[in-house]
């Protein structure tokens, strides 16, 4: 019998060396995140994951799971926290849904919905960020990052390309490109990459497809994000290198 | 400065006068004013209708991936999103070398006249039909759709289906009423199910034969104030549309015909992707909103009308029966006198109307709809223009692309665009006829937002003269006199117009 922990009043089963998220995902139970990706080493950073444990905070991507923690999620205050760190991502880059290709499978947006966040409620900081357009097969916007350092992850621990990496520090923290040039086209970066498939939102895009999906296939048009536990719990890649929560994100 | 009191654009001493403004006229999509000039007899010298809002599409477009701009253009409007959905598109075709698919484009059409159909429904029923039905200066109070609600309540629901079914054919091929993203360079991302299909074509009958009665309450209001509604803001003007190749209405694709104030053409079946070639833009120092004209006849006597008047009086033929037959009523009405009024607007926007549902419902039994083949790319090219007619008239998109598949440039001519002159001449001659020399009241006020309404202007969509934007503060006292008045002309000097 596996040991377990309490996650807003049910039990959750857990192996030795899982985080709280792992075991949370695997039991079908959804922690609202961003930057947590299963194929790759919890990061922290977006902070969407925050539970209340014993009366204190903590990421639950990075705490291990431990028997006989009581863990809340779901409840009023941690929602109202992750609905303010949703707003401040809007406020920190240009997110533009209604022109955005990504809308429709974009985890900010869908956790947007998802979390009720109905105003902005924040003065947008409209930074300027160029759009990389120099590729001829992919597309950077860099107004949508937020800074999960999935991509960055992805080309170096997968790809082994390091295509990415973020520069800065505090506000002016931001997503550069490894070239002595800046621009994604001197890079080696290809389509069929892992850093192609990992961005929760719509900076990484292969071109010239667009809103090719019609409003209705989506992957977030159906069901909103919360709903799609299942689907994300056997967050495992499969022998092809795919896995179910990349399903959708072009 | 010469007075030119004739034509009433520019008063020459306007320090002498009184200043009265219509803000904000009302019953039309987006802000506009109009200012009166008026002297202690109250006659008028100077009328003009300024846009108050500025919308830079123009520019903000620059840069973005040019597969975004069908679905970012739109948002230009909530009104007709789908004109520039479809009108920038059929340019990202240019760009991206495509010959449509059969069914790419019978889905883009069927989307488009959904659009006409609830557009016009909106116009006619909710904007116009309290002024049509009351009268011009009836109970202020009343002069609304919560009005004709409770007076002609089945006139009232019949323009809120009808709305409605239009609305429900830009789903199903845009997936959503507002703001879809179905048409998509090079084609269109969705085919019509059998089941949409069949959901539609349930309630066609129904819409053609409301159309039918609305062409008969367009006509019925000719009919009972003939004289009113042929003098009504009337004036000769240029007209510019598209036509098929064989003449025929075509409010999708075509060839550009123009045609003088006495008939005479001055070209047809013109290529459009050249329209530069015959069209230009004027900017004065007091309007967001550019004046175009046709190149031959130049600025101050280029420029002409769009919409849904032109393009019923100058086509050959209306390719559905019903329709047609409704043009040639319109055409021989009282010695053919309703295709130069300005509320002849309103009849002709009804039969076209009717040419919409007609059209629906012949493009439902057709079976491409239910075809699989979507997109067509073929060579890249570096520029692109959409051309269609929109609900209130000729709507032009022009996109340059680099080979980093960014937007270099853009220019939108806007139907209301090319209107602008038309809209400044018949507001200006209502002012002649109503407002010079009498005690001015709201009735007669809303006179002018008759003849403004009557074009259906999208100011929203019209106002794009990045650049060279003038802008005027004014100094009021607490009384909200005005104290003194500083304005930037277009050509960025600044002055005291008084």
């Amino acid at each position: 019998m596996s040991d377990t922990f309490q996650l807003d009043g049910a039990s959750v089963p857990f192996e030795p060396g899982q985080t709280v998220m792992q075991a949370a995902l695997a039991a079908g139970h959804y922690i609202p995140h961003l930057c947590y990706h299963p194929e790759f080493k919890p990061h922290g950073s977006c902070k969407l994951c925050t539970v209340k444990v014993g009366g204190r905070t903590a990421a639950s991507c990075t705490m291990p799971a431990e028997v006989g923690l009581n863990v809340e999620s779901n409840i009023e205050e941690m929602n109202g926290l992750r609905r303010t760190l949703v707003q401040m991502l809007f406020a920190e880059g240009n997110h533009f849904c209604p022109s955005c290709e990504k809308s429709g499978n974009c985890m900010l947006q869908a956790l947007g919905y998802d979390l009720e966040v109905h105003t902005a409620g924040f003065r947008h900081l409209y930074p300027d960020r160029p759009v990389d357009a120099s590729h001829p097969d992919i597309l950077l916007d860099f107004n949508r990052c937020i800074l999960c350092e999935l991509c960055v992850r992805a080309s170096s621990e997968v790809d082994g390309k390091n295509v990415f990496a973020l520069s800065g520090r505090g506000i002016t923290k931001h997503l550069i490109v490894n070239a002595e040039s800046g621009l994604l086209k001197d890079t080696d970066i290809a389509l069929t990459d892992k850093a192609m498939q990992v961005c929760p939102v719509g900076v990484i895009l292969p071109k010239r497809v667009g809103f090719s999906v019609p409003i209705g296939k989506r992957r977030y048009d159906q069901r909103p994000i919360s709903a799609q536990a299942l689907d994300d719990a056997p967050r495992q890649a499969d022998a092809s290198g795919s896995c179910a929560a990349c399903e959708g994100t072009p | 400065m010469t007075d030119k009191k004739d034509n009433l654009e520019t008063a020459a001493h306007p320090e002498k006068l009184r200043r009265v403004a219509i803000d904000p006229v009302s019953r039309v999509e987006g802000h506009g004013k109009v200012t009166l000039l008026l002297d202690e007899n109250d006659r008028v010298h100077q009328v003009r209708l300024h846009i108050v809002e500025f919308r830079g599409f123009e520019k903000f477009i620059q840069g973005r991936p040019f597969w975004e701009a069908p679905v970012m253009v739109q948002r230009l409007c909530g009104i007709c999103p789908v004109s520039h959905h479809i009108a920038a598109s059929k340019a990202m075709d240019m760009i991206v070398g495509s010959q449509l698919t059969p069914t790419a484009e019978k889905v883009r059409r069927l989307m488009h006249y959904g659009q006409i159909l609830q557009s016009h429904a909106l116009h006619f029923f909710h904007l116009c039909s309290p002024d049509l039905l009351f009268g011009f200066d009836s109970d202020v109070a009343k002069r609304n759709i919560v009005g004709i609600a409770a007076a002609y309540p089945e006139i009232a629901k019949q323009g809120v289906l009808l709305r409605k079914y239009g609305q429900e054919v830009i789903r199903v091929t845009a997936g959503k009423r507002i703001h879809g993203t179905g048409s998509i360079p090079g084609g269109v991302n969705k085919n019509v199910s059998v089941e949409e299909r069949d959901y539609l074509l349930k309630d066609i009958g129904q819409m053609i034969e409301w159309s039918r009665a609305s062409v008969g309450i367009a006509r019925q209001l000719f009919e009972q104030n003939l004289d009113l509604y042929n003098s009504f803001g009337r004036f000769k003007a240029h007209t510019l549309n598209l036509v098929r190749a064989d003449g025929a209405l075509d409010l999708y694709h075509g060839g550009l015909r123009a045609r003088d104030l006495n008939g005479n053409t001055l070209f047809d079946h013109y290529d459009y992707s050249h329209y530069w070639d015959v069209i230009f833009e004027d900017v004065k120092p007091w309007s967001y909103m550019k004046f175009p004209f046709l190149r031959s006849l130049g600025p101050e006597t280029g420029w002409y009308r769009v919409g849904p008047l032109s393009r019923v009086t100058q086509c050959d033929f209306i390719p559905s029966p019903l329709a047609e037959e409704q043009r040639k009523v319109f055409m021989a009405f009282n010695g053919g006198s309703a295709t130069g009024a300005t509320l002849g607007f309103h009849w002709a926007r009804m039969i076209e109307m009717l040419h919409a549902a007609e059209v629906i419902q012949e493009l439902l039994h057709d079976p491409d709809l239910q075809g699989n083949d979507l997109v067509n790319i073929g060579k890249r090219q570096a520029r692109g223009v959409g051309v269609i007619e929109a609900p209130r008239g000729t709507l032009i998109h022009h996109y340059k692309v680099d080979e980093h598949d960014q937007i270099t440039r853009c220019n939108l001519i806007v139907s209301t665009t090319h209107n602008n002159q038309a809209m400044n001449e018949a507001i200006r001659q209502v002012a002649r006829q109503y407002i010079d020399g009498r005690k001015l009241t709201e009735g007669l006020l809303n006179h002018i937002e008759v003849a403004i309404r009557a074009f259906d202007p999208c100011l929203s969509c019209a106002t794009h003269a990045l650049g060279k934007m003038p802008l005027e503060v004014e100094l009021l006292d607490a009384e909200g006199g005005r104290v003194d008045v500083l304005a930037r002309a277009s050509d960025g000097t600044f002055c005291s117009p008084g």
